[in-house]
């Protein structure tokens, strides 16, 4: 999971940080409306739930649900710890984060419209237009370049936290290629096998359409001028690739081929793919190639992973990519610290789902509160990732915070600050028994000629580590099924005729 | 079907055929070498590396049952050694992951991991364990394909199997063929004896023989089951009937043959009227030269039909 493992997320540990099930760690009657699974939790023997658990993980292994670790022997397939207790989101939650979700895609989505088109936003300097022209991630080149029906992210991960019952927030956003739905799918089956009785008490909304709706989604955004019936595949680097088990695993669930760049070649701006009958034309691509990647004639020509001449195959718009060349500037941390601002030059209101709340050091009066305030502040470089070039205040010598001090008032334009937050937790099965864990939120939204879809789920990724914040899987991190509940039901007739009303 | 995903299918039904089949020769040449009343020495061994066409890889060195276990088995520097094989069929499993079932995946990746890490085959007796590990494991893959979805997945690796299984048994004929020669045969010569009886464990025959011929241990039967004898599984003509079974399921399922499925028929029409008698007239290094050409055409000619590039 390669984008997954990028940043560590670090912050000081809150005295009582808020629990998603039972408020706070000593009330473990559950929040109003969760009694019931604290009560799962509560009657559920520790020994029963380990039992599971590693069954769990067990079959993951055998289906060989694995990632790569990179730098270490082929042998060193892992499997990301999965925790069998699950995280839990009302209809309610669901209905607000949703409706943000939707505006926030849509924001993005009209975004890169805009600066790959009229470049009105930069025009009215709500955005610096410098923040956008001069950033790596804004690929110049495909400038006055639509998409196929004008969607440039198709499928963006959008990584939440929360702090309270009512208080979540947009940490990044990830319209590249996020990965990790594999996890929400797997893991729903195997909670599905292993703890049965949840969905006997709870009634969940089902997330296995996801596959069938991706597919949709390609097929919507096709090439005019496509068959009726567009061929769709997913673009891999190969089996080496960390995530390579998501890239079969999405191409197994959606009935379409998986290549890989050696299977594609273009000729006269249209792509085909090698089969044994020969030639077969293909219309809509998943890629799971980064940009930089994908095409040696337009970007890295170093690249071995790409297919050459792809991108010029998209400039006569005879492929759809999904995503569409170019979304990398959308989650660029210097254009999320603008994102409130984007949702409502777009959206024409406020953000529904607020960012966590960040100082652009190129500003003056933030550079000085971010100075005023190094040990307590998450400084990060805007171009920098895995960790780099971080300052996490709290956790800082003050020969670490004095350095940093330094390097910040040499160029303050390269820094944003944020302040630690206290991320929710959930109770998660550890050594000791069942405790609270901190989390994070990954929903997938996928875009298509159609508009703007959700699955109701996700992916949670937890900190297994006592009182650890960074979720990533390459530091200790693992996953937990994420249940949506459904509306509660009226009367039994109604609910039957009325799903189509709230299904996503 | 993507050219790439049927390369690897057909790769993968080759060698795990190679690793079995080496696994079998080594048993085979062990037993040969311990029963022999004197050791068969640097000869046994020397032609097991000739029929996997590994002598020239393995050089000046001597010999010897260490050094040809060790190179056949785990040799960093033999491209056919039987972990080898399996990298190289688990490699291409992996690619194709969504192709196979669970069940054939799980067995070339036991098998794999089960040399993976090993540093040298130990004496005999642990030799001995390990092809017969290898041989099971082999057994598990090819009963988890008899539970595959009949589909084109499962005859290109049906496809490849029956290729390298003809080259494989042309190669142990040629290479034993001056003992099979029936002209100077020291009648009921013990190293003979024991010869035909090594080839013959070598493709799982030895019961078989004595069914089909209710006969002692004659040269020229051995060659008319190995070559002619269609029930046969391993033989040419066996080998033969199913690559053109599986060309002609593949052929119905894209509407279309070609070269390959020629070339794969006129071999069955030839092997079909060929007499044993015939094959050692003309000479059976000469014939089986000529199968040995005859094998890297089709070969050439499958990878040509579907595009492996």
């Amino acid at each position: 999971m390669q984008r997954m493992r990028g940043r560590p997320r670090y912050g000081a540990m809150p005295v009582h940080p808020f629990d998603e099930i039972w408020g706070h760690e000593h009330n473990r009657a559950g929040r109003d409306g969760l009694e019931e699974l604290a009560r799962w939790i509560a009657d559920t023997s520790t020994d029963e739930l380990h039992r599971r658990q590693a069954a769990a993980e067990k079959a993951f292994r055998q289906l060989g649900i694995t990632f790569a670790v990179y730098g270490q022997e082929e042998a060193a397939e892992r499997i990301i710890p999965f925790d069998i207790v699950p995280r839990i989101f009302t209809h309610h939650e669901w209905e607000v984060l949703r409706a943000g979700l939707v505006q926030r895609v849509e924001a993005i989505n009209a975004f890169l419209a805009d600066i790959y088109g009229p470049q009105h936003i930069l025009k009215d300097k709500v955005v610096p237009p410098e923040l956008v022209l001069g950033n790596p991630q804004f690929r110049g080149h495909l400038h006055g370049q639509t998409p196929p029906h004008g969607v440039f992210a198709h499928i963006c991960g959008i990584d939440l936290v929360r702090t309270g019952p009512t208080d979540f927030f947009v940490l990044e956003d990830n319209a590249r290629t996020p990965s990790g739905v594999s996890y929400m799918l797997e893991n729903r089956e195997a909670m599905l096998r292993l703890c049965p009785e949840i969905f006997h008490r709870f009634d969940v909304s089902p997330v296995d359409r996801y596959p069938d709706q991706l597919r949709d989604t390609m097929r919507s955004v096709a090439p005019r001028g496509s068959a009726a019936e567009p061929v769709c595949v997913v673009l891999t680097p190969g089996h080496f690739n960390s995530a390579f088990y998501e890239h079969s695993f999405l191409a197994d669930s959606m009935g379409v081929e998986l290549v890989e760049p050696a299977d594609l070649e273009v000729d006269d701006d249209v792509v085909w793919m090698r089969t044994v009958t020969g030639r077969v034309r293909v219309d809509v691509i998943y890629r799971r190639i980064d940009d930089d990647y994908i095409d040696p004639l337009e970007f890295r020509p170093d690249s071995l992973l790409g297919v050459p001449g792809l991108i010029a195959a998209y400039r006569a718009g005879n492929v759809t990519l999904v995503n569409a060349p170019g979304t990398g500037i959308a989650d660029d941390k210097a254009i999320y610290s603008y994102m409130p601002e984007i949702v409502r030059y777009y959206a024409g209101g406020e953000a529904k789902l607020p960012n966590v709340e960040t100082y652009r050091c190129r500003e003056a009066d933030a550079l000085r509160y971010t100075l005023d305030n190094l040990d307590k502040l998450v400084v990060k470089l805007v171009d920098g990732s895995g960790g780099y070039g971080m300052l996490v205040g709290p956790t800082s010598t003050s020969e670490q915070i004095a350095e940093f001090r330094t390097a910040l008032e040499a160029e303050p334009h390269r820094y944003i600050a944020q302040p630690t937050l206290a991320l929710s937790t959930v109770p998660t099965l550890t050594e000791a028994g069942v405790r609270p864990r901190h989390v994070d939120f990954r929903p997938f939204v996928l875009t298509g000629a159609d508009g703007t879809h959700i699955v109701p789920g996700g992916l949670t990724r937890v900190a297994l580590r006592e009182g650890s914040l960074v979720v990533n899987s390459s530091q200790g991190g693992g996953t937990k099924d994420s249940l949506i509940l459904s509306p509660p039901r009226q009367t039994q007739s109604q609910s039957q005729g009325g799903q189509s009303q709230w299904q996503s | 079907m993507l050219s790439r995903t049927a390369a690897a299918l057909y790769w993968i039904g080759r060698y795990m055929e190679r690793a079995e089949f080496t696994a079998r020769l080594l048993e085979a040449t062990l037993r040969l070498d311990a029963l022999s009343a004197r050791p068969a020495g640097q000869g046994a061994w020397e032609s097991a590396l000739r029929v996997v066409a590994a002598d020239g890889g393995f050089g000046a060195r001597a010999a010897g049952p260490d050094t040809v276990t060790a190179y056949l088995t785990l040799g960093q520097d033999n491209p056919n050694a039987i972990r080898a094989c399996l990298h190289a069929a688990r490699s291409n499993a992996k690619s194709v992951r969504t192709a196979l079932t669970r069940d054939a995946w799980e067995a070339i990746n036991r098998a794999w991991l089960a040399l993976r890490d090993l540093s040298d085959t130990g004496g005999y007796e642990e030799t001995l364990r390990l092809t017969e590990m290898i041989r099971a494991e082999a057994r598990g893959f090819e009963g988890a394909l008899h539970r595959m979805l009949r589909n084109e997945n499962y005859a290109f690796i049906g496809l490849g199997a029956a290729i390298e299984r003809a080259d494989n048994t042309a190669r142990l004929i040629d290479v034993k063929y001056h003992i099979l020669l029936p002209e100077g045969e020291p009648v009921g010569g013990v190293v003979d004896r024991d010869q035909w009886t090594t080839i013959l464990h070598t493709v799982s025959a030895v019961t078989a023989y004595r069914w089909l011929y209710q006969d002692a241990l004659k040269p020229w039967l051995v060659a008319d089951m190995l070559i002619l004898r269609p029930e046969m599984p391993r033989s040419l003509a066996g080998a033969t009937e199913e690559v053109v079974g599986h060309l002609g399921f593949i052929g119905r399922r894209l509407g279309r043959q070609g070269e390959a499925d020629r070339m794969a028929r006129r071999r069955q029409a030839v092997l079909g009227e060929t007499g044993i008698d015939q094959v050692f007239k003309a000479g059976l290094h000469e014939y089986l030269g000529a199968i040995l050409v005859e094998n890297v055409a089709l070969d050439r000619a499958i990878a040509a039909q579907f595009r492996f590039g």
